[in-house]
């Protein structure tokens, strides 16, 4: 066996410290939502039942059930007005300052994004509830859907519309037959981001939710019980959250590859 | 012939860019009609006005008699094949030639029986179920003139069919052209920056230069009788001598004539343009003859298989004069550099063009 020399050597141990700091907390979280006694220090043997619990607890349906309703009419909404906007600013000549402004509400800081948008809505005496953080979370994700179906754009051949306008499609039918279609996977990645972005973003939604359970979010739930010490049903749901979170990303990216070109 | 598309005064403005400057043309019935130029001179503008992506600022597109600017792209009986060929990279093959029958609402065996003939038409049966992915660029070509040509378009637009073959598929490709489209019955408009493509292809050629038809003509019109310096510049290879324009042709700077009776101008600046190919080489000058006759020293020798280009300094020409002999010809056998040599052509094989710019001069 040829012997690996020893700057490579470092470097693997180098990857594998910063992979381990990464993803080692992660799995303690995760080994821990799993350990029977229920305290953070001691592995007592294999149980499920903290999860059991989590099916037991109807404040959490509710809020599970809110941050659902929250992700996907954030989602719906944020993936018609990213895509569109997204088409629109690549029909537009470039012009830096008009892109640099779509990257804004993803830049921002959160806690920034929140303040604005609470001191608005105040200012439009709007009634705080569920409403207003589904229109918060359409503010960000419009920007994180423009941006991936922007990227699709970029090897697109406009050339295509032109050909199916030629072989007798109206605008429209072009859109639906031709556009669509091809930037199809650059909206669905979009908005699997969003979504994934909605279900545990919590500062923005903690500033622009009502007052009561009825427009408590999940992430927002956790935090409240979290302020008497981490408990193992929080890290049940941890778990949970991190697994579905995982999967929509690894189903975004794996959506949008980009097409092999020949 | 009947014309299919009249066009008169069409011009076309991109800001401060004048694309099109007042195009006139004609174009006939099942003609292989070519527009061709150097980048930038308006033949695609041309195209994609016809096609209807373009609204010109000024003039009239009559085809077949009727107005064609009133007509909307998608309703055009025009189709085009793109130079990136702009195959739906979603659909496969059959899908992508189906496309513009299913929009014409033709359905059924109809639209099975016309796909499978087009697919045919281009050789490409067998191939229906794969994406445009999965095909070579030749293959990707076909797909895109069968299903520029399945709805029998009256007029098919080509923006440079061949720019994306290597040369040897161009060259087949050319042949399959031009055999299609005696096939089909279609009018073809190609538009190429290739000159030698354009000579090959069309019937009929529009020589374009900053937005205007600069001459138009079959392609040996073009080659033999260019009316204008660009024109016999950017067609072929061409010698040209400055001089002076005089009754009998053209004086060269030294005091000889060289002669060419019939187009001689008047006393101004003018060019004699030759082509290589028309000079017989001969290392004396021959007596008694009636041609034109300069002499050089030969600069460069290169050897092209069924000829040899030969380049000479002649005195008081700024350019090197190339001659293209036949490696057959054994008086030009053992031609070296250094060596002086006559080149003689007679008065009929050349033209005399009037000199229009500075930049002419400085470009030669």
């Amino acid at each position: 066996m040829a012997k690996v020399p020893p700057e490579r050597q470092i470097l693997r141990a180098h990857a594998a410290l910063v992979y381990l700091f990464l993803y080692g907390p992660i799995a303690v979280l995760v080994v821990l939502s799993f350990n029977e006694s229920g305290l953070p220090t001691a592995w007592s043997g294999f149980s499920t039942r903290w999860y059991e619990a989590l099916a037991e607890a109807a404040d959490i349906h509710r809020a599970v059930l809110n941050t659902l309703i929250v992700a996907v009419s954030a989602t719906a909404v944020a993936t018609l007005l990213g895509t569109l906007l997204a088409l629109g600013l690549e029909r537009l000549k470039p012009r830096s300052w008009i892109d640099g402004l779509m990257f804004v509400p993803m830049i921002v800081p959160d806690i920034v994004l929140a303040i604005a948008l609470l001191s608005f809505y105040t200012l439009l005496e709007m009634t705080l509830g569920l409403h207003s953080i589904i229109f918060s979370h359409i503010v960000f994700n419009i920007a994180f859907v423009a941006v991936v179906v922007r990227a699709r754009l970029r090897n697109f051949d406009k050339s295509i519309v032109e050909a199916s306008i030629d072989l007798g499609a109206s605008e429209v039918g072009t859109f639906l037959r031709i556009t669509l279609p091809v930037i199809a996977p650059g909206v669905i990645a979009g908005a699997l981001i969003a979504f994934t972005l909605s279900i545990d973003e919590f500062v923005i939604a903690f500033f622009t939710a009502g007052a009561g359970p009825s427009s408590t979010t999940f992430p927002m739930l956790i935090y409240s019980m979290i302020r008497f010490g981490v408990t193992p049903e929080i890290n049940a749901i941890a778990t949970i959250v991190l697994f579905v979170s995982f999967t929509l990303i690894l189903i975004s990216q794996r959506i949008n590859r980009p097409v092999a070109n020949p | 012939m009947s014309a299919v598309i009249e066009m008169h005064g069409v011009s076309k403005s991109f800001g401060a860019a004048r694309a099109l400057d007042s195009v006139s043309l004609t174009i006939r019935e099942n003609e292989f009609y070519a527009l061709l130029g150097p980048s930038g001179c308006g033949k695609t503008t041309l195209l994609r006005v016809l096609a209807g992506f373009e609204t010109p600022d000024e003039g009239d597109i009559a085809l077949d008699g009727k107005d064609l600017i009133a007509i909307r792209p998608n309703r055009r009986p025009v189709n085009m094949m793109f130079q990136s060929y702009a195959l739906f990279p979603h659909l496969n093959v059959y899908n992508n030639v189906a496309y513009g029958l299913r929009m014409d609402r033709v359905r059924g065996a109809a639209l099975e029986q016309r796909t499978r003939d087009a697919l045919a038409m281009v050789q490409l049966g067998g191939l229906e179920n794969r994406r445009p992915n999965q095909l070579s660029g030749g293959q990707r070509q076909r797909v895109a003139l069968a299903r520029a040509l399945v709805k029998r378009p009256r007029v098919l637009l080509l923006d440079e069919p061949l720019a994306a073959l290597d040369k040897k598929l161009r060259g087949e490709m050319q042949v399959e052209l031009k055999r299609l489209q005696h096939a089909v019955g279609i009018t073809f408009v190609v538009v190429t920056h290739d000159q030698e493509e354009a000579l090959e292809m069309a019937d009929r050629i529009a020589l374009m230069r900053d937005g205007r038809i600069e001459q138009e003509g079959t392609p040996e019109e073009l080659y033999e009788r260019p009316a204008s310096f660009f024109a016999a510049d950017f067609i072929g290879d061409m010698n040209f001598f400055a001089g002076i324009g005089c009754e009998e042709g053209l004086r060269l700077a030294g005091g000889t004539t060289l002669r060419r009776h019939g187009d001689a101008s008047a006393e101004s600046q003018a060019w004699l343009a030759v082509r290589p190919e028309k000079l017989a080489l001969y290392a004396q000058r021959p007596e008694n003859i009636e041609d034109n006759a300069v002499c050089g020293e030969v600069v460069d020798i290169s050897y092209s298989g069924h000829y040899l280009s030969v380049r000479l300094r002649v005195p008081e020409q700024d350019t090197l004069i190339l001659a293209k002999a036949a490696t057959a010809n054994p008086s030009i056998a053992r031609v070296e550099r250094g060596q002086t040599l006559w080149c003689l052509w007679p008065p009929s094989a050349s033209r005399i063009l009037p000199r229009e710019t500075q930049s002419e001069v400085q470009d030669k």
